[in-house]
């Protein structure tokens, strides 16, 4: 059973290995030489200002919860999607309405403007 | 020892080696960070257990949607000076470790209550019900309630936060 997820763990053990492998073979390969200008934020670029460690705004909060939720509906679809002939009409209802009152909020979200980057 | 026992092993070391840097990391960036392979270690282990959908659902929605969230946290808390934090002794440094020793005690007595304190086997049963053909199966037909429920809940979840977020509305 655990045998048939080899082909995933080592698609996973290539991933991590050219990571790593990659990662530390410009540094074991490259030459060393820095000198204040290359160490700065932006080579060639603006002088930064001060520390990136800045209050952000909650815009990116709001993105980042609605994209929690509708991911969530997302997750329900799938064993929604395996299971859809055995189902039938009557799981084909069950999506829809699950999907409607998702939609409600959804238009919700649109018309109160929460997606708006004002 | 079999592939099964070793990669279960490998998955705890993973799973606890992160989590014990989750939580001694200065920088919480670095330890949000090491939550997300506590987490992808974890879902590893469900996969050992045949929860294939627990797994899947904690990749897709824990390690990726989640820590999104617990990242901009982060950064919209602003914690500049972390170590102030460190220095300030309140009921709360006493009551997270009394917290975590109880659920531990909890977990342990539940762990030997139910298999008699021995971990060497699961259920021939849970080959089948983790599956997601079997799951979908058991979530349209008997807990078609709890699923429809679940809608309203993520539709409070947008309503609320579009309220928090908003203050002034167009």
């Amino acid at each position: 059973m655990i045998e048939s997820y080899i082909p995933i763990f080592l698609i996973l053990a290539v991933a991590v290995v050219f990571g790593v492998v990659s990662a530390n073979m410009s540094w074991l390969l490259g030459p060393q030489r820095p000198n204040r200008a290359k160490n700065s934020t932006y080579e060639s670029g603006m002088e930064p200002v001060r520390t990136a460690h800045d209050r952000f705004s909650v815009k990116y909060y709001m993105v980042a919860v609605l994209f929690i939720l509708f991911d969530i509906e997302v997750v329900f679809m799938y064993p929604w999607a395996v299971q859809y002939r055995n189902l039938g009409l009557y799981g084909f209802v069950e999506m829809v309405v699950f999907i409607g009152i998702l939609l409600v909020g959804f238009v919700y979200v649109i018309k109160k403007g929460a997606l708006q980057w004002d | 020892m079999t592939f099964e026992t070793i990669l279960f092993y490998v998955l705890a070391l993973a799973g606890i080696v992160s989590a014990l840097l989750v939580i001694t990391r200065r920088n919480p960036m670095h330890a949000a960070l090491f939550l997300i392979v506590n987490f992808v270690a974890l879902a590893g282990i469900y996969l050992t257990l045949h929860a294939q959908f627990v797994a899947i659902t904690q990749v897709l929605v824990y390690a990726g949607a989640i820590m999104v969230l617990v990242l901009f946290v982060i950064m919209l808390l602003n914690l500049q000076n972390e170590q102030d934090l460190f220095e300030k002794r309140s009921w709360r440094s006493y009551s997270g470790p009394i917290l975590s020793l109880l659920l531990l005690a909890l977990l342990l007595r539940t762990v030997a209550f139910v298999s008699g304190g021995s971990f060497d086997r699961i259920s021939p049963e849970s080959e089948r019900i983790g599956t997601v053909a079997n799951i979908g199966q058991q979530l349209f037909t008997a807990f078609v309630f709890p699923f429809e429920m679940a809608s309203l809940l993520l539709l409070a979840a947008m309503v609320g936060a579009v309220i928090l977020a908003k203050k002034r509305f167009p």
